[in-house]
């Protein structure tokens, strides 16, 4: 009852007015101009800022687990933090170092590399928090038996360490994915909201209810949903090759 | 009779109040002597070990603490420096303002509705799938993560759509006197749309992992059901319960999204402290908004320290 009240009726609701109006005016609406540039901003920045994830929360997952070094209980404990912060408060932190009046001169507000920062900034923890259990978990007998074997160090990170970790990496880049698209206070602030520019999705789609396009916006909605339905459904089918095989 | 029996320190030490927490402790103990124990073997046959040595190392260590730095750490600490630039005074001011009051009140009021609501329906909703088997078991248990995958704007859009005032269901309630859009109902359902399946995801794997051999051998021994559920399984399962509502409470104080579609932003009603930053923020109110922004994240900092109190690392 309280799930289908809260979820299930008002989801349906959204997608049968996305859709309910016949295929080509859900088309029309979700290919205005304005529209589809910033469901190609959303989609490419989000995959931009995917990919470094699975690179740069790879290396800090790596870093926290195998490296030692003073305070780093504490950083440990930081890279939390984007899922602690409220997403807006998210926004103007970045802001204060990378908006206007920073204090290194970049400016990044109201530009699509400060777009991508915001959401580098709240996707953060997916990719680090997925990878560092499983490399915890690796057996080091393996790496020495590899390096006892003759393998180089890259050898063995490639042909050990790596296939190990892939499905976690990959479980991480999924989920940060799926934020990315989906993320809105942080990106508000820095965007400046410049359509065609910097304008991603989910914010098109809250200026589309205040001008009262409920249509427009629930179009657009659907494209959002069913992408990171797709993107949810290829994670879990990957898990589950991962199990088989593991 | 039951009773006794329970509480008696005879019987396992699973049944007794906090075990999980021990048992947790335990867990988390035997994961860094498992990583010490590593480490000592890489120390001993150190050109043995991949990334132990060597100048790749510190590329790597300073790679990740630099991206760290400026992605994380001085953003926080500039907006921290700048709240906090001409003394505390001007700070507690911009906190005690009415607006920033009334605007402090509704997101408590909102957060604590939301949580007292999902603590509820994520207990219930565990045990339905840990204990029980039905059909579309399945399908419930997507349908929980699936608010983690949409979008807040999307689910603010969504009840507005059903619950709105031109809507069947919102006129009925509207002829009622009972506004949810654009006020208070409606915020406590977004909210707790966003935050729905925090609880369920951390109660599920500790009912899991408990089994139910306890409460069979309490209902063996005479135990009614609720007498199992408060003597045995409740506290086994209070950890998780806390640190689920912790979860929760943090992400309903910090929900922006969602709130900004449906509570219309009438300032000095449903104005949530999140909107209030917002809002200051675009009128060029800045030290407001950081001083809010601060006091939000310092809550946001609280929580994690608390859960990391729940949860201990090392011993």
């Amino acid at each position: 009852m309280y799930l289908s009240f809260l979820v299930v009726i008002p989801l349906a609701a959204l997608v049968w007015r996305g859709v309910g109006g016949g295929w080509s005016e859900f088309v029309d609406n979700a290919t205005t101009p304005e529209a589809l540039s910033a469901l190609k901003l959303t989609i490419v920045l989000s995959l931009l800022v995917a990919l470094v994830n699975a690179g740069m929360g790879t290396l800090i997952a790596w870093v926290m687990v195998r490296d030692s070094f003073p305070g780093q209980r504490i950083v440990d404990a930081l890279i939390d933090l984007p899922f602690a912060l409220p997403t807006i408060v998210a926004g103007l932190v970045l802001l204060a170092l990378y908006g206007a009046r920073s204090p290194i001169h970049l400016s990044l507000a109201y530009t699509r590399l400060g777009v991508a920062v915001a959401l580098l900034f709240v996707t953060l923890p997916f990719v680090v928090r997925t990878v560092q259990p499983v490399l915890l978990e690796i057996d080091r007998d393996m790496e020495q038996a590899a390096a006892s074997l003759g393998a180089s160090r890259f050898t063995t990170f490639r042909r050990i360490i790596l296939p190990n970790l892939v499905p976690a990496i990959f479980a991480g880049t999924a989920l940060s994915f799926a934020r990315a698209i989906s993320e809105y206070g942080s990106t508000v602030l820095i965007s400046g909201n410049l359509p065609f520019k910097t304008q991603v999705a989910p914010v098109q789609i809250f200026n589309q209810i205040q001008s009262d396009n409920p249509a427009g916006a629930a179009a657009v909605s659907t494209v959002l949903l069913v992408v990171s339905l797709l993107v949810l459904v290829g994670l879990s089918l990957v898990q589950r090759w991962a199990l088989r095989r593991g | 009779m039951a009773d006794r029996s329970i509480a008696s320190p005879g019987l396992p030490p699973e049944i007794r109040p906090g075990s999980v927490a021990i048992e947790r402790a335990i867990d988390a103990d035997a994961d860094p002597t498992l990583e010490i124990d590593g480490s000592d073997r890489g120390r001993r046959g150190r050109s043995t070990s991949v990334g132990s040595r060597g100048p790749g190392r510190w590329i790597m260590r300073i790679v990740a603490l630099t991206y760290l730095a400026f992605l994380l750490v001085i953003p926080v600490g500039l907006v921290f420096w700048r709240t906090f630039a001409h003394g505390i005074g001007p700070v507690w001011k911009a906190l005690t303002t009415d607006g920033a009051l009334h605007a402090f009140q509704v997101t408590f009021i909102v957060a604590g509705c939301a949580v007292v609501l999902n603590t509820g329906f994520g207990m219930v909703a565990s045990f339905l799938l840990v204990r029980h088997k039905f059909r579309g078991k399945g399908i419930i248990n997507k349908l929980i993560d699936l608010p983690l995958a949409v979008s807040p704007v999307v689910v603010g859009l969504s009840l507005i759509l059903v619950y709105g005032r031109e809507t069947t269901i919102g006129s009925w309630f509207g002829g009622q006197g009972i506004d949810i859009i654009y006020a208070l109902p409606g915020m406590v359902m977004a909210t707790a749309f966003v935050s729905l399946p925090l609880m369920v995801r951390e109660v599920v794997p500790i009912l899991e992992e408990i089994g139910t051999d306890q409460e069979q051998a309490a209902a063996t021994l005479g135990a009614t059901p609720t007498q199992t559920f408060l003597r045995v399984t409740l506290p086994a399962i209070k950890w998780g319960v806390a640190y689920g509502i912790i979860l929760t409470l943090a992400r309903c104080l910090g929900e922006f999204g969602a709130v900004a579609v449906v509570s219309g932003r009438v300032v000095g009603q449903t104005q949530t402290a999140t909107l209030y930053v917002e809002q200051s923020f675009e009128n060029f109110k800045q030290a407001d908004a950081y001083a809010v922004a601060f006091a939000l994240a310092a809550l946001a900092i609280l929580a994690l320290l608390v859960m990391n109190i729940f949860r201990p690392k090392e011993p």
